[in-house]
């Protein structure tokens, strides 16, 4: 080590804060400036942190279930009632399902329609919350040598729940639909109308430019459409709801808040970029807008 | 290093305990790391991300204000690099919140130390107003849209209501496990 006066040492000591804030400043212009740079650190450091959450969401998955079979033991008596009755309007809508799928099946043979390819897709377990104070994001562990490219869509067993945005050697990033940044072409179930659902970090997403004449109903179901050739036609998103100031939201059918597994879908939809760079993800906005103004 | 102000019978500067110094010493910016990624797993903890931020400017401050040996502002400059790339904020501006909380730490440590909890906290409070402020306009301009400030102003006030709790904690770290002499 190189013996310096102590005056020389004071000087040097007083020094750093300053020259370590001028770098902070250069920090965020080369992460404005390069954000494939930016994105490779980030998922460096979740590559080198995914074997250590996957380690820890075993017992961590342990101890929410244990918390929430605590809750459910106070509950039990309501939830059976509800549960019974819930059963009972289940089994007549199963008759009427069964019927529609006969019906539809004989249809189709009728009318040689040409079946929807079965999409493929891989199960990645939930690590950790990545979208820090401004962004909704989760990563996910998968593990070495996987097969996810960017753009897939993820939905857990309710509904969608983003699309894959970063990806490392054995770690993927999702941007929930809850995002800022997150903008998904949908479709109103009820009048078909088209829409758009825009992420606000919040917890329900808000609902943008549908059609004149047409009304977003409160708990009309809302699924995705296939503009844009972003996702495929009709993967179920959510309810709307109409928050306390008027406005159109969609409450997520996906339980974003305690996401454990979610299935990556490759149906090979590559039209709208994953927002990689600023240009990118302007690009695609501005695809997505300008699909959404043609109509 | 300290040992100098302190005359009297002192064991013997053998390798272990120089270990047990480094690691004493090293203590509150590791235990600040093992912090932000154990926030980072989805504990299902409502209000968790913001959780995240405040805890590290937490404790941040408090160890630049009562044990700046420890809390160096390359130890700082890393632990805003770490918040940075654990999220999907711009790098960088956990970093240059920090290290300014850092400095400000540093530059009323004198007079801070004398007046007790109260005006610590108070000092701490304006911090974080300032830290928070500074985040959601540093985050804004560098994503190119006026952010919600709902979330900047939750994390202001949970760092203000956090840092009493945690100060409690720390003030017994800083008293036995942080303590170099200890060793």
């Amino acid at each position: 080590m190189i013996r310096l006066s102590i005056p020389v040492r004071q000087a040097l000591a007083k020094l750093t804060l300053p020259v370590l804030i001028a770098a902070a400043f250069g920090l965020m212009l080369l992460g404005k400036a390069d954000t494939v740079l930016a994105e490779r650190a980030r998922m460096a450091v979740a590559d080198a942190l995914a074997p250590l959450y996957g380690v820890l969401a075993e017992p961590l998955a342990n101890v929410h279930r244990a918390i929430d079979n605590t809750r459910e033991m106070l509950t039990i008596y309501e939830d059976n009632t509800r549960l019974r009755e819930e059963n009972d309007r289940l089994r007549r809508w199963q008759s009427v399902a069964l019927a529609l799928d006969a019906e539809n099946t004989t249809l189709k043979a009728n009318l040689r329609w040409v079946p929807d390819p079965t999409p493929s897709y891989v199960t990645a377990r939930v690590v950790a919350d990545a979208g820090g104070v401004y962004a909704r994001a989760v990563l996910l562990s998968t593990g070495p040598n996987h097969s996810i490219v960017k753009g897939q869509i993820a939905l857990d067993d309710r509904g969608l729940v983003g699309r894959v945005t970063e990806l490392g050697a054995r770690s993927a990033r999702v941007l929930l639909l809850t995002d800022m940044n997150s903008r998904i072409p949908v479709i109103l179930e009820g009048s078909r109308a088209r829409a758009m659902l825009s992420g606000t970090n919040g917890v329900r997403p808000r609902l943008m430019f549908w059609p004149e004449g047409v009304q977003p109903i409160e708990g009309e179901r809302v699924v995705t459409s296939a503009e844009a050739n972003a996702f495929p036609a009709g993967l179920p998103v959510g309810v709307v709801h109409y928050n306390a100031s008027n406005v159109a939201e969609v409450e997520p059918l996906a339980r974003l808040d305690r996401l454990e597994v979610v299935r990556l879908f490759d149906y090979g939809m590559r039209g709208v970029l994953p927002p990689e760079s600023a240009i990118a993800r302007s690009n695609s906005e501005k695809t997505m807008f300008g699909a959404d103004k043609k109509k | 290093m300290n040992l100098e102000r302190h005359p009297g019978i002192r064991p013997r500067q053998s390798i272990w305990r120089r270990l047990d110094m480094a690691a004493r010493r090293a203590f509150p910016a590791c235990v600040i790391c093992v912090v932000l990624l154990i926030t980072a797993s989805p504990l299902g903890l409502p209000g968790q991300v913001e959780l995240q931020a405040s805890a590290a400017l937490c404790c941040v401050f408090f160890w630049s204000l009562f044990r700046p040996a420890s809390m160096s502002p390359v130890a700082v400059f890393l632990i805003g690099l770490l918040t940075d790339l654990l999220g999907y904020a711009p790098p960088g501006v956990s970093v240059l919140t920090l290290l300014l909380a850092h400095g400000m730490a540093l530059r009323w440590r004198r007079n801070l130390v004398r007046l007790g909890f109260l005006a610590v906290w108070v000092s701490f409070v304006a911090v974080a107003i300032g830290a928070s402020a500074l985040g959601w306009a540093l985050t804004s301009l560098l994503t190119f849209r006026l952010l919600p400030p709902g979330e900047a102003m939750f994390q202001a006030a949970l760092c203000a209501g956090l840092y009493p709790v945690l100060a409690v904690v720390l003030t017994r770290a800083h008293q036995t496990l942080a303590e170099p002499e200890h060793a």
